[in-house]
């Protein structure tokens, strides 16, 4: 019986030469990364172990990125903590507020994850980095402190589903339309402990970018991870960010699923989650009919905030003018994506059509600053929730979308699709 | 693993750990600050409700979305015993463990037992008692590995320990 490229890759980190869905085994981590909320209670739970300092100062990264620029005294007791555990400890890669992204637009950015890796991170879209072949997944902040110690994590082997990607997608589908129809039929607990294994000659047509915001969203259908088998594209991006060598595994031809299931991207139309959950998703050729009026707009996020993402966003509103009265907020993912943004001429388009441009913070994704919603107000956003509360009060609400229906929902005021504008 | 013992609290599906602590409190890592918050976008009454000892029955995928330990710290710093429900989410489930709160997964308990009933939970055994109904359901018991770290009270003394 063979094994999924998911167990191929923790069988190796275990030491072993095979793994089956349901073992419990430990494996060898190559990265363990943590934020400025889960990080300090990592720490506190570190200090209680009987460790001198960290196993590996070069495998830890410290992104402090949900709340920064500190957003209250709070908060900025949480990221001293962190800055303070990262300099006694030496910690190569902790990113300070000038150097720093979105945690997980910037780990491959700066080649920290590459194809092969066994990464563990206290944040549950630690999946994203399935999109470059390494299993990744997220943990709690306990986890991540007895990986910065021992350099170890536990895992119950997951069984997996397949999922088979077909044909070139339709126009406007991108990566967030993907996975948000994933979810739409497979539900929030679709993947519950499963690994998601993405192939199919589809995949050739999907940017690194939409790879990131699939995987990213493994966790909104239960998955313990997200993942792409390794191609030419990933292999340029893995050697265009970093100087490590990646390691290369694919599924076993007899490699077994608990399931399989096919989706044809030339059919697909842009796709939106209704609140509470993100599995309510509707087409927008559907949800246009039902008139929904918003107040904001978000695009960025660890899911949407890439390049591509502010691309097509700044190409649909390139010219035109931003509602009156809707806010529209952008959040580069990364400095390096701030600054690609800016050279490209996408901050002065959002600028000058009625919009902000955040520095990189998770901030209202989930309801932390830069975009609280009111009562009974109404959010379209690139984001990955859309939760009872999740962007502020609980009577408002938060539909899931692509980049570029968030961007024609900010021109229009309404939930409308791109082909409209 | 001592017994758990309480009167039920009853959730629906897919109670996910941003209502379970709001992430505008998660400027604190403080239990006793997280607990006075536990709960309150879905259930405002719970803080004032709950007792020491008292169960959370849920339905599926409980504990879905964020990685935020503060989720079981918050239910656990409020007294909760154990949460029964049909199934956990993957990271809440670790988490709970992890941290010492006891937690078990048993569909046909989570389904057929109502709020305010009294229940208690052999751990060791998986055996879930309602005793107001006077019925009996077989949760699934951890795994040997996982009964290690919970005998331990969390996964810090399991390391420590050196086992």
């Amino acid at each position: 019986m063979g094994m999924t490229m998911t167990q191929k890759i923790l069988a190796a980190h275990a030491g072993l030469e095979y793994v089956e869905a349901g073992q419990l085994i430990e494996a060898d981590l190559d990265l363990v990364l943590g934020n400025d909320i889960t990080s300090p209670v990592a720490i506190h739970e570190i200090e209680k172990m009987k460790v001198e300092g960290v196993f590996d100062k070069d495998k830890i990264a410290l992104v402090p990125d949900h709340f920064v620029p500190n957003k209250d005294i709070k908060s900025a007791q949480h990221c001293k903590c962190v800055r303070e555990f990262a300099m006694k400890n030496n910690i190569t890669n902790y990113f300070e507020v000038g150097q720093m992204g979105i945690e997980h637009a910037l780990l491959p950015e700066k080649g920290l994850t590459v194809a092969g890796d066994v990464i563990i991170g206290a944040d549950s879209h630690t999946c994203t980095y399935g999109a470059v072949g390494a299993f990744s997944t997220g943990v709690g902040s306990t986890d991540m402190a007895a990986g910065m110690a021992t350099g170890k994590a536990w895992f119950k082997v997951p069984g997996a589903i397949k999922f088979v990607l077909k044909n070139k997608p339709a126009k406007w589908i991108s990566g967030k339309d993907i996975i948000l129809h994933i979810i739409g039929m497979i539900g929030v607990d679709g993947a519950l402990y499963k690994s998601m294994e993405f192939v199919g000659d589809g995949i050739s047509y999907l940017t690194m970018d939409d790879r990131f915001t699939i995987a990213n969203m493994a966790i909104e259908a239960g998955g313990k991870n997200g993942i792409f088998p390794v191609d030419d594209l990933c292999l340029e991006y893995i050697r265009q960010h970093s100087n490590r060598e990646p390691v290369v595994y694919s599924a076993d031809e007899d490699a077994v699923y608990d399931q399989t299931i096919e989706i044809d991207l030339s059919s697909l139309k842009p796709t939106v989650a209704y609140p509470h959950l993100p599995e309510n998703t509707k087409t927008i050729d559907e949800a246009v009919k039902d008139d929904i009026v918003i107040d904001q707009v978000v695009i960025g996020s660890c899911t949407n905030g890439r390049m591509d993402d502010l691309r097509i966003a700044a190409k649909i509103l390139k010219g035109k003018q931003v509602a009156k009265g809707i806010r529209l907020i952008v959040i580069p993912g990364t400095q390096q994506i701030y600054l690609n943004a800016i050279k490209e001429g996408l901050v002065q388009t959002f600028v000058e059509c009625g919009g902000v441009v955040s520095t990189p913070t998770c901030g209202p994704c989930l309801g932390g600053y830069m975009g609280i919603l009111a009562e009974n107000e109404r959010c379209v956003s690139t984001t990955n929730r859309n939760f009872v509360g999740r962007m502020g009060h609980i009577t408002s609400e938060i539909y899931l979308a692509s980049p570029a229906v968030a961007a024609a929902s900010a021109i229009t005021g309404k939930l409308t699709g791109p082909e409209n504008i | 693993m001592k017994n758990a013992k309480g009167t039920v609290i009853k959730y629906k599906d897919n109670v996910d750990t941003d209502v379970i602590i709001p992430a505008r409190y998660l400027n604190s890592s403080d239990p006793k600050e997280l607990a006075a918050h536990c709960m309150e976008d879905i259930d405002k009454d719970f803080v004032n409700n709950v007792k020491p000892g008292d169960i959370i029955v849920a339905g599926k995928n409980f504990g879905c979305g964020s990685s935020r330990e503060h989720a079981p710290i918050a239910i656990k710093a409020c007294g909760v015993s154990c949460v029964i429900a049909e199934t956990f989410a993957r990271i809440f489930y670790r988490n709970s463990i992890n941290i010492g709160l006891p937690i078990i997964e048993c569909p046909e308990a989570a389904k057929a037992i109502d709020a305010g009933d009294e229940v208690e939970i052999d751990f060791d055994s998986g055996l879930i008692k309602d005793i107001t109904k006077n019925t009996e359901y077989k949760g699934q018991p951890f795994p040997a590995f996982m009964q290690k770290i919970i005998d331990c009270e969390g996964l810090v003394n399991y390391i420590n320990s050196g086992k």
